[in-house]
């Protein structure tokens, strides 16, 4: 059998390749941008076809898979934690519609909030839809699972959910690969009464959801990644039991290789898919003395768990503080949790000092906050929105340009609720591809309402904080704007460059002395991309 | 047998090729492996790591404990004490010894230096001799060439041919260069 390393990541992306996937949806975001990349650059997916253009947002994404599954074809939608919440309306409802084709939804949470401005845990929102949620501890069940994930799908007529965490997601390991399935053919669906979620039709989907939960759980008892492990150390010693989840199962079986002379006796749950086999517990319960959840994000686990138990017995987890109570989980603090003591360490270094993330030197972003701090200091309460992308960087040193920074597309809302409430200038910093995910609609209400905002939208034409995806609206946004009603005369473009100052901040004051929403686009392509479809032209021409 | 490595570093300095030369080569020798990235906002002049875990048993972590690994190897010399904590007492720091300042309070270099001599480390001026070679982009293949011998578990030879595997679909000049830059790392460890 053909082995290959591949990050988590490449893992999923070949897995659904190889299980006749035929199409993803997505949006850029760490840690899950690379599973669409994979699929767009893989040979194999460009032969069978398979769709794979970036999507506006989470939420078109998992619209237009609820379509490709409802012809009867497979569909992978693929996002980061913070994109379920986008997609939340479609996600939860496709579980009252079912599916036709199989429909997976993967999720790629961030604890410790590398890359992220929270640490929600998708599997709540798996448990919400009420839908079987599938979690790898390696990369080679990642690439299994895919299979397994579209076929449950389809027998039982619901998506799954997919979770990994950045840990996954960004680890490379070799991974047997198997021969690809053939794509479902076009077989669209029929019952008509499954798909109108009018409420008559839906409360009897909703019965359906309910009477299929048994089928979830018997799915789950039976499957082969969910296993019980028991470590035998001495007769003489108690036994402890252990729900590892997804990858905390590598922590614990990390853990307990190095716990020397230990009569303790361990049984250990490895929970990778969902619902939680609640019988197992139980049966757990009854042979152990206490019952450790280890389980990567929030605890979700360990809630289940102390409700299947007496008060009194014992279930200890990131609740209880044996784990911590926010951040990824890693080998050392799972195995303090397991009551192994730390290796001997060298002193902290002292000579250190920390190295944030920039913005790139010849950055257009950089040329964009330096005018910006030129005028703003000109107005005794202006205030600057921020928004999600490279440019939230702007409000670190040097700039520390921002008041806030929430969630795709909030720079300009937030900015309209603060000049409704009186505040003037107030001004929204939002990137172009997060503009066309989230900010449209927010400018129509702008609009509508003639809010004193001034909106610059940085133009850099690609998604640049994720690695320089293609951007929706590309040589779109003038004509966004226009179409959404801004006067054409505050549609103003310029050219973010150190010599262009005097002209953009002479805008800028022309902006945000105009009473009403004007839109400033300061328009210059990323320089890692530009760099990129230079290097891309120069083999063109070699060639 | 295991082996732990710690490849750190400034973004855009070369670490992952790094990485991926080394999977290639435990991967060729049919060894374990696990490789754990760091992608998305830090590359952005930020610090990189990557954890390397090698071994002829499965391996379970993705990360390496604290304390257990056996090599740092770093592009930077600040960022090599970024990672103290996870270096073994018996292991050993193979760095670059030139600073990377990107940043306003970049600790004292002299300080920065003696601090490192206090710990077991290797170091050299990679950049001088990728510059040398008329080859500043391949300053990351010296400091292979330069922590190779400390690798154990994969040899020598076993890593070079891998640099070229990696490169060759560059070309022969990239792949010579880059060949140069190792050869001459791994013959300064030799002093």
């Amino acid at each position: 059998m053909e082995k290959r390393l591949l990050l988590g990541d490449e893992a999923i992306a070949l897995g659904a390749i190889h299980a006749g996937l035929s199409g993803v949806y997505a949006y850029p975001g760490t840690p899950s941008t690379e599973i669409t990349e994979f699929i767009q650059t893989n040979k194999e997916a460009i032969e069978r076809g398979v769709r794979s253009r970036w999507c506006t947002n989470e939420k078109t994404a998992m619209e237009a898979a609820l379509g490709m599954s409802y012809c009867g074809k497979r569909a992978l939608v693929c996002m980061k934690h913070v994109g379920m919440n986008v997609c939340a309306d479609a996600f939860v409802n496709s579980a009252i519609t079912g599916v036709n084709g199989g429909v997976v939804v993967l999720a790629a949470d961030d604890p410790s909030m590398h890359s992220s401005q929270n640490e929600q845990d998708s599997r709540f929102y798996g448990k919400f839809a009420m839908i079987p949620i599938f979690e790898p501890s390696n990369q080679q069940e990642a690439y299994d699972m895919m299979s397994s994930a579209f076929e449950l799908s389809e027998r039982l007529k619901e998506p799954v959910l997919l979770r990994v965490v950045t840990r996954l997601a960004h680890s490379r390991a070799a991974v047997e690969v198997k021969k690809a399935a053939d794509q479902n053919k076009l077989n669209p669906a029929t019952d008509n009464a499954h798909w109108v979620l009018l409420p008559g039709n839906a409360r009897r989907n909703y019965l359906d959801l309910i009477d299929k939960q048994n089928d979830m759980m018997k799915a789950s008892c039976e499957s082969s990644t969910n296993d019980i492990i028991t470590i035998n150390n001495s007769d003489k010693g108690k036994w402890i039991g252990i729900v590892a989840c997804g990858i905390g199962y590598n922590y614990v079986r990390e853990a307990l290789n190095g716990i020397k002379d230990n009569e303790d006796n361990y049984m250990i749950m490895k929970l990778t898919q969902y619902p939680m086999p609640v019988e197992g517990i139980k049966q757990m319960a009854e042979v152990c003395s206490e019952i450790l959840v280890v389980e990567d994000g929030q605890p979700v686990v360990e809630e289940e768990v102390k409700k299947l138990v007496d008060t009194s017995y014992k279930v200890e987890g990131r609740l209880t503080g044996r784990l911590p109570r926010t951040g990824e989980l890693n080998p050392d603090n799972v195995s303090l949790g397991l009551g192994k003591e730390n290796n001997p360490l060298f002193k902290p270094a002292k000579n250190l000092a920390g190295r944030p993330p920039q913005l790139c030197q010849g950055c257009g972003h950089r040329d964009v906050y330096t005018a910006l701090g030129e005028v703003v200091k000109e107005y005794e309460n202006a205030r600057v929105f921020g928004d999600i992308g490279c440019y939230t960087l702007g409000a670190l040193p040097p700039f520390k340009a921002l008041a806030s920074c929430v969630d795709m597309g909030a720079s300009i809302t937030m900015a309209k609720g603060a000049a409704d409430a009186g505040l003037w200038p107030a001004i929204a910093v939002i990137g172009d591809s997060t503009f066309t995910h989230s900010g449209m609609t927010g400018l129509l209400d702008a609009v509508n309402d003639n809010s004193n905002v001034t909106i610059i939208i940085s133009d850099n034409l690609t998604t640049g904080m994720t690695g320089g995806q293609d951007s929706a609206g590309l040589n779109k946004y003038e004509a966004i704007c226009l179409g959404l009603g801004v006067d054409p005369d505050h549609v103003r473009v310029v050219v973010p460059l150190p010599k262009n100052m005097p002209e953009i901040t002479q805008i800028l004051r022309e902006e945000i002395n105009y009473k009403g929403v004007s839109v400033i686009i300061p328009r210059r392509e990323c320089i890692q991309v530009a760099a990129r479809h230079a290097r891309e032209r120069a083999k063109q021409n070699n060639k | 047998m295991k082996k732990d490595i710690i490849l750190c570093g400034v973004g855009g300095q070369g670490i992952l090729s790094i990485a991926t030369i080394i999977g290639e080569a435990a991967t060729e020798a049919g060894i374990y492996l696990k490789q754990a990235e760091v992608h998305g906002m830090s590359q952005r002049g930020g610090d990189v790591q990557s954890n390397l875990r090698l071994s002829t048993d499965p391996i379970w972590s993705d990360q390496i404990p604290t304390g257990e690994a056996d090599v740092i190897i770093s592009m930077e010399p600040m960022e090599a004490l970024r990672y103290i904590s996870y270096l073994r007492h018996d292991g050993i720091i193979v760095t670059s010894n030139k600073p990377f300042v990107n940043i306003p309070n970049y600790p004292d270099e002299a300080a920065l230096k003696s601090e490192l001599d206090t710990l077991p480390n290797v170091q050299l001026d990679i950049e001088a001799i990728a510059a040398e070679l008329k080859s500043a982009k391949s300053a990351n293949m010296v400091l292979l060439g330069m922590a190779a011998p400390y690798i154990g578990i994969l040899t020598v030879e076993q890593l070079r041919k891998a640099v070229s595997v990696i490169f060759a679909r560059k070309g022969d000049a990239v792949v010579e260069a880059n060949l140069r830059a190792f050869d001459r790392g791994v013959e300064a460890s030799k002093k």
